[in-house]
């Protein structure tokens, strides 16, 4: 029972351990001539001593959640009969569970085999005596450093530079987390995608000319034909991402350098929050806005203008995404203009250009590192952006550079192919990774070519 | 060469070539402008879309029946089996006593939603004394009835095409004026979960779990970003290994959302064996999204203390991590609540790496804590929307505007903390 106020108990008593420290200190340093006798401050030592009392009873409660399941699991299956232990790995896990949903009460006990039964009773109680024990080894390793350490403090001890050494030791931690991620974004989708690769060679995969990602379930089933050629995928990607890329990027930039060399301050405070907007409006509302007002839209435009127009058009998913991209290449864009020093502008305009030659001639070629780069995060966001396309694009992976058909984007499949029905191991799931992992290597080579160019080609202002 | 000098050259007088340069000016002047306009005018149209598809959401039509609570119907000690659905059709049959067909029959039920059997048993369980009185109680219309009011439905073409037929046309003209119809203020949409009758489908439960998924993702991501952002801009050594740090968080700043998704699901849930589609599995792949966004922000707000307040508290004695925590943290904070309100916000909008972990399922449960299934509001949105009924639209685009309000409040009180906390050095 004390079990589930481990955590508690291990709070309070780092607390109180703090507290105790602090007193300890503060008598010390009375009998020894005042707190300037001491090494370091009250707190430090209280902060000692409680971190001395929570991070090894952390430390041993997480390694026990970690290894719970596999202890409690062996020790059950010791007492099982052996046609049980015999099954293959998926059965003996269902097994695993049943004996579980009986031990708490969550299924109907008379309906059981009488083996699990017996095997749900001996998991309860070995579950409380196991847990019973663990508590007690977790108190005690919260109570025994703290009172070693307690007796420790004395007036030379250098607990501040400890404290902070441990601190510093937790701050590195999580600045580990990014690498951490990136690590298991690597690792998670390498993986599943080199599972893919031994069903679906790779060349297959990348020249292909054909996406039908059907699988057989059983082996007589018709319809098996699986090709996993993904070039119409990335056709559509790039059809849709170049509409909206054709959208975004006049109007950012227009946008962007009117803001910054024609317009008044006013206009430049309230119009730039106010094109910010764009960029927090959630995906899934232009998805919505996108299937449900603009798709209909287009429709009847081509229908009136005697075009055949799919009601999933990748005009309409594409022109959406355009003015959702519209503030990343304004806001990215007005930053760089605005930040070509004065005295160039200053200098073209004496020698008698207009303003626009200015841009045209001055402006634009210094900002045009930035703007390149801002252009090529923009591209990225487009290429990765998911809700629009899923509620707005179609599913038929159609090779064709036509805006009014229906197309299928990476991001597309990858959710469709997850969110379907079919088991985790089979090459139908298995190609969501490998899209997944060719979607994350080309956003990060876009994203590291967006880096160097803006480093290396940008202008040196004294 | 001298052409210039002997012609007679007005500087008041523009030349022709001036006037051309003056005149493309002025067309570049009008594509900014109008390139500014068209974005406003985008915003202006989504939303006026969005309202004024939403906010009939808000009101929900009713009927009033008058139920008779015969004693003879609860004759078994379980309230809960007694025949409530017949009550409602013998309420119907006496209002309407010329229709006696079976399929006429069918058709004037329909007229009401399920959902007044379920009303009639909790009034009944609440209060068993009602039970031999005969009361007058307002109930949800069908959704089908509902479109109608609200000016959805057309009544002018014809019956096969349309989902009201014309007998059914009759029995609601009937009830609207005997006053026995009206479109009342739907309150049910933010005190129910999800149903799959849309008169009945509300955001209670993509509210809650909306809630419980920021809250975890607040407390993971904003003590692990603060403490990254301490420690790259304060502590951390010039070396390659920082260098990679700050790489790794750039970077993951940009990677598509739904990759997040496919980490959470291979990671999170297949090899650490979390529930799907709880909050706890929702919480930490958003905090890892949200993580790059706070550390870079932290950043620019410890950049922007300005090193004299470093150097005088080293001058007085205090340590590095005396100085970071007692002076130049605190100085920091608001911009670093500043993002994290911000990285909050966009959080709260974030669906496609929800769908990757399952959170994407009908559930009609308010969750009740961080291991029960939940939806969030955005997967609502995708829910709804995809689903046929005709008034699941309205009620769409009422969700919307409520994620959009909430957006806008975090948004306005993160400006709102800037513009107060503000220090300029």
């Amino acid at each position: 029972m004390i079990y589930s106020y481990l955590f508690p108990c291990i709070v309070l008593l780092s607390v109180s351990a703090y507290f105790l420290g602090v007193h300890r200190a503060q008598t010390i340093a009375a009998s020894s001539g005042g707190m300037r006798a001491m090494h370091s401050l009250p707190t430090h030592y209280g902060m000692f001593t409680a971190l001395n009392c929570a991070l090894p009873a952390i430390f041993v409660l997480s390694i026990w959640k970690i290894i719970e399941g596999t202890v409690i699991s062996s020790m059950i299956s010791r007492n099982l009969p052996p046609e049980l232990l015999q099954l293959s790995a998926n059965e003996f896990t269902l097994v695993m569970n049943e004996i579980k949903n009986v031990a708490f009460g969550w299924v109907n006990q008379s309906s059981t085999h009488p083996a699990i039964e017996s095997a749900a009773e001996h998991y309860l109680t070995s579950l409380n005596t196991t847990r019973n024990l663990v508590s007690g080894v977790v108190l005690l390793s919260c109570i025994i450093p703290a009172v070693i350490t307690g007796r420790m403090i004395n007036k030379d001890l250098r607990a501040r530079n400890l404290v902070e050494g441990t601190f510093k030791i937790i701050l590195i931690a999580c600045s580990g987390v990014a690498i951490l991620t990136t690590l298991g974004i690597v690792l998670s989708v390498v993986f599943e995608a080199l599972r893919f690769f031994q069903a679906v060679p790779f060349t297959d995969f990348i020249f292909g000319m054909e996406w039908s990602p059907q699988t057989a379930m059983r082996a007589d089933q018709a319809g098996s034909s699986g090709a996993f050629g993904a070039i119409p995928v990335f056709a559509g990607t790039l059809l849709i991402a170049l509409i909206a890329m054709s959208v975004a990027i006049p109007i950012g930039l227009l946008t962007a350098i009117y803001l910054s060399e024609f317009a008044s301050t006013r206009l430049r405070t309230w119009a730039k929050p106010t094109l910010e907007i764009l960029a927090g409006i959630p995906t899934v509302v232009y998805g919505f806005f996108a299937a449900l007002t603009v798709a209909p839209m287009i429709r009847d435009i081509g229908n009136w203008a005697g075009l055949s127009v799919s009601s999933e058009s990748a005009l309409a998913a594409g022109l959406v995404m355009g003015i959702m991209i519209i503030p990343f290449v304004s806001s990215l864009s007005d930053d760089v203009i605005f930040a070509v020093p004065q005295s160039l502008r200053d200098g073209s305009l004496g020698l008698g250009a207009t303003r626009f030659e200015t841009i045209r001639h001055v402006i634009i070629p210094a900002a045009l590192p930035g703007i390149v780069g801002s252009i090529l995060l923009a591209v990225s966001r487009a290429v990765g952006e998911t809700m629009i396309v899923v509620m707005a694009a179609g599913l038929s992976a159609n090779l064709s550079f036509n805006p009014l058909t229906a197309v299928t984007t990476v991001t597309v499949q990858i959710v469709t192919l997850l969110v379907g029905d079919q088991e985790f191991d089979s090459p139908k799931t298995l190609a969501a990774f490998a899209l997944g992992l060719l979607l994350f290597v080309f956003t990060l080579v876009l994203n590291f070519i967006a880096l160097r160019v803006v480093r290396r080609y940008r202008e040196q202002y004294e | 060469m001298n052409t210039m000098n002997t012609s007679t050259t007005n500087l008041l007088q523009p030349t022709k070539d001036l006037r051309r340069r003056y005149r493309t000016e002025r067309w570049f002047k009008r594509l900014g402008v109008t390139a500014i306009s068209l974005s406003l005018a985008f915003i202006g149209f989504l939303f006026i879309t969005i309202i004024a598809d939403g906010y009939p959401a808000f009101t929900q039509t009713y009927i009033e029946l008058e139920i008779n609570f015969a004693e003879q119907a609860f004759t078994r000690e379980n309230l809960a089996a007694a025949d409530y659905p017949g009550l409602v059709k013998k309420s119907l049959r006496e209002m309407f006593p010329e229709v006696d067909s079976r399929q006429d029959l069918k058709r004037l039920y329909s007229l009401v939603s399920p959902a007044a059997a379920y009303k009639l048993q909790h009034m009944v369980e609440a209060d068993p004394r009602i039970i031999g009185t005969s009361r007058k109680i307002w109930v949800l219309a069908d959704d089908d009835v509902d479109m109608l009011m609200k000016g959805k439905m057309d009544r002018e073409i014809a019956e096969a095409d349309r989902r009201i037929l014309d007998n059914q046309l009759a029995w609601i003209d009937k009830l609207v004026a005997e006053d026995k119809l009206e479109r009342r203020f739907n309150a049910a949409f933010f005190t129910s979960g999800d149903s799959r009758e849309p008169e009945l489908a509300g955001i209670l439960g993509g509210i809650k779990g909306s809630f419980l998924t920021l809250l975890i993702t607040l407390s993971l991501s904003f003590p692990i970003g603060v403490a990254a952002a301490v420690y790259l801009e304060e502590f951390a050594p010039q070396n390659g290994w920082t260098d990679m740090i700050e790489i790794n968080i750039n970077n993951l700043a940009a990677v598509p959302s739904i990759i997040f998704g496919l980490l959470g699901l291979a990671i999170f849930i297949n090899f650490f064996g979390l529930p799907r589609s709880t909050p706890i599995v929702g919480g930490l792949v958003l905090s890892l999204m949200t993580l790059p966004t706070i550390i870079i922000a932290g950043r620019a707000s410890l950049k922007s203390v300005p090193p004299s307040i470093r150097e005088a508290a080293l001058g007085i004695g205090a340590s590095k991590m005396q100085t970071v925590t007692h002076h130049v943290l605190p100085l920091a904070m608001p911009g670093m609540l500043t993002g994290t309100i911000i990285g909050m916000a966009q959080a709260l909008g974030e669906t496609a790496p929800l769908l990757m972990i399952g959170m994407v399922a009908f559930i009609v449960d308010i969750p009740g804590s961080v291991s029960d299934p939940a939806a969030l509001l955005p997967v609502q949105i995708y829910l709804w929307a995809d689903s046929p009924e005709r008034a699941f639209t309205e009620k769409t685009s009422a969700a919307i505007m409520v994620l959009l309000a909430f957006l806008i409040a975090m948004n306005s009180l993160a400006v709102f903390l800037r513009k107060k906390f503000e220090i300029k050095w």
